[in-house]
């Protein structure tokens, strides 16, 4: 079957591009946050096709955050492609080592275990003056490759990089999920001990998707701070990780566009809701939410898949 | 008392009031885990419904001047009020349509509830503080060498003890205890013997729902009733019932009682792993015991 998914791919990226030039400042600061959460979701989105949910993916979001702000701040480190490169390769370590505990897991104890982590990283963050407590890190004006825009200009910068990730990981996502670890994942949700039989180290599978999944939030937590120029520890409070959990039943596991759509349109409705229904922004949440896993249950991108084999 | 004895007496005090909280808190979440294998994040909401309905009704209560034994009643009162509203609602309503589904959706809906909850709650009470200090100082402190305890504290820790021995009794003495020991262990089974399985979840998850408005109606007047109150207590409480065992009764006693010698341990010697600790202690016990401390075996199915 010839994989249509990697050229609209490339389609939307050259789309984005242009836009980067033509669309308004808020209109990009605005892309930017949403396609660095969806580069989380996609992550997240790996492990539900496992079978798997993790409350726990601020731990790597933050983890990113505060690799690139700590990096600024402490090692005088400004170039955005090092920092971006750095959050993830530490995000992805973090996720090694955890990984080696929470691939032993399933169901409720991996959302639990993973929601024990980000919580101890929360907790470390609070309490720790040397990492900003409370108030956080200002992100250090970022270069790219030795250019150093300021103003707008910056603004175009991070989303052109951030496009640019996000098309590289979508990419290699893609990849992975229809390589044959990337294949098992259905049949791991379905019965595991089955898979185990065909000579499958389950374990090895999982903790594989946990690293991929923290590397994917590391970047996404670094372009996060790099955009906002602001990092403090609610990066990784549990309500943030459950935010992108939301994200990933919202949109649907169906392919790796998937997250990048939902990532927008929550974005979105959550700009406009602020400023005029700020008090009801939770609750609409919450409804549309219910209202997804009660009648849409493969999320928005299955509305799409229904549509095509229609007609 | 010599310095390390009085901090030995502080850590061993402040860990068991907070323990009596946190079982407190905790105990109605691993019921209704245990009975219907549901991880309620609302639980969180039940807790701020809680102290929001028992710092009104308290004020009320205190100011029309009635005298103040009945003010604890207010507070019950409020707690099993809203604990029956919210819990019957909630149930009825939404989750007996997602029974059989996967735990981790049923997970999510709750915590779809959670958030939407959040909103009601502010628009309800609005965004300030709101307190109910009253019955806290009526009650006084007791003065012992150069520690000050104060008696509602004190009050507290009696009443986890008596949550405590009630649920015990309960769920072993008496014949519904019994029957939803039987759901517990096998609810495919216990169906057809002919329990109303239905019935005993409707009534599991009142009873889980009015424990966790009881936690919030007897926090109320320790401290300023805000908004955010159950986004806290929430991930608290599921590290309690995580360590102990989710599910387990005794687990959650368990659980409470090592988090609060943790917590009043690290306040008292290392102030700032406060936060810290409590999810080491977690992360560690899960990784020696997969499923806490309390866990069930459980046959491997395929």
């Amino acid at each position: 079957m010839p994989d249509r998914t990697l050229g609209v791919l490339a389609a939307v990226f050259v789309a984005a591009a242009i836009g980067g030039f033509l669309l308004p400042q808020w209109a990009l600061f605005l892309s930017t946050v949403a396609i660095a959460k969806a580069l989380v979701v996609l992550g997240l989105m790996i492990l539900w096709r496992t079978g798997l949910v993790s409350f726990g993916q601020a731990l790597y979001y933050g983890v990113g955050g505060y690799a690139a702000g700590l990096a600024g701040r402490w090692l005088g480190l400004s170039d955005a492609i090092l920092l971006l490169l750095l959050g993830g390769a530490v995000a992805a370590v973090i996720a090694w080592a955890v990984g080696l505990l929470l691939a032993r897991y399933r169901e409720i104890f991996f959302a639990m275990l993973s929601l024990a982590f980000s919580m101890l990283l929360y907790g470390l963050l609070v309490n720790t003056e040397a990492l900003g407590s409370t108030d956080g890190v200002n992100i250090t004006q970022p270069s790219f490759l030795g250019y150093a825009p300021g103003g707008g200009a910056l603004v175009r910068s991070v989303y052109l990089l951030t496009i640019v990730t996000g098309l590289i990981a979508a990419w290699l996502v893609q990849i992975f999920l229809r390589s044959t670890i990337g294949q098992l994942a259905s049949p791991i949700r379905d019965n595991e001990i089955r898979v185990e039989y065909l000579g499958v180290s389950v374990r090895s599978v999982i903790h594989l998707e946990v690293v991929i999944a923290g590397a994917l939030a590391g970047f996404g937590g670094v372009l996060t701070a790099l955009a906002v120029g602001h990092i403090d520890p609610e990066m990784a409070y549990w309500t943030t990780s459950g935010g992108f959990v939301f994200v990933t039943i919202l949109a649907g596991t169906g392919s790796v566009i998937a997250p990048f759509l939902g990532a927008l349109l929550f974005e979105l409705v959550q700009s406009f809701a602020m400023t005029y229904t700020p008090d009801i922004w939770q609750l609409m949440l919450g409804a549309a939410l219910l209202l997804t896993i009660l009648f849409v249950p493969g999320g928005l991108w299955s509305l799409f898949e229904r549509r095509r084999v229609g007609a | 008392m010599s310095e390390a004895t009085l901090i030995g007496f502080a850590i061993l005090m402040d860990g068991l009031v907070y323990a009596a909280w946190l079982f407190i808190v905790a105990v109605g979440l691993s019921l209704i885990f245990g009975v219907m294998k549901i991880l309620n994040v609302a639980h969180g909401s039940f807790y701020a419904f809680g102290a929001y309905g028992a710092a009104t009704l308290v004020g009320l209560y205190f100011d029309a001047g009635l005298p103040v034994v009945g003010g604890f009643a207010a507070m019950l009162l409020a707690a099993v009020l809203i604990g029956i509203l919210l819990g019957a609602i909630l149930e009825r309503g939404l989750l007996r349509w997602v029974y059989g589904r996967d735990e981790v959706i049923v997970v999510l809906v709750t915590y779809a509830v959670f958030l939407i909850l959040e909103d009601v709650l502010r628009l309800i009470w609005g965004a300030d503080s709101h307190f109910a200090y009253q019955p806290y100082v009526a009650l006084g402190n007791v003065v012992a060498g150069d520690m000050i305890i104060s008696n509602y504290d004190l009050a507290l820790i009696g009443l986890a003890g008596l949550i405590a021995l009630t649920a015990w009794w309960g769920l072993n003495r008496t014949r519904w205890g019994k029957l939803l020991v039987a759901v517990i262990h096998d609810r495919e089974m216990a169906t057809a013997l002919g329990i109303n399985v239905t019935l005993v979840f409707a009534i599991t998850f009142l009873i889980g729902a009015v424990l966790g408005a009881f936690g919030g109606a007897f926090t109320a007047p320790k401290i300023s009733v805000t908004p955010g109150l159950g986004v806290e207590v929430i991930v608290i409480a599921f590290a309690v019932v995580a360590i102990g065992g989710l599910g387990s009764i005794p687990g959650a006693l368990v659980g409470a009682l090592i988090v609060g010698l943790c917590r009043a341990a690290a306040v008292h010697l290392f102030p700032q792993g406060e936060l810290f600790v409590v999810y080491a202690v977690m992360a560690l016990v899960l990784a020696v015991r997969p499923e806490g401390l309390f866990s069930r075996v459980q046959a491997r199915r395929i």
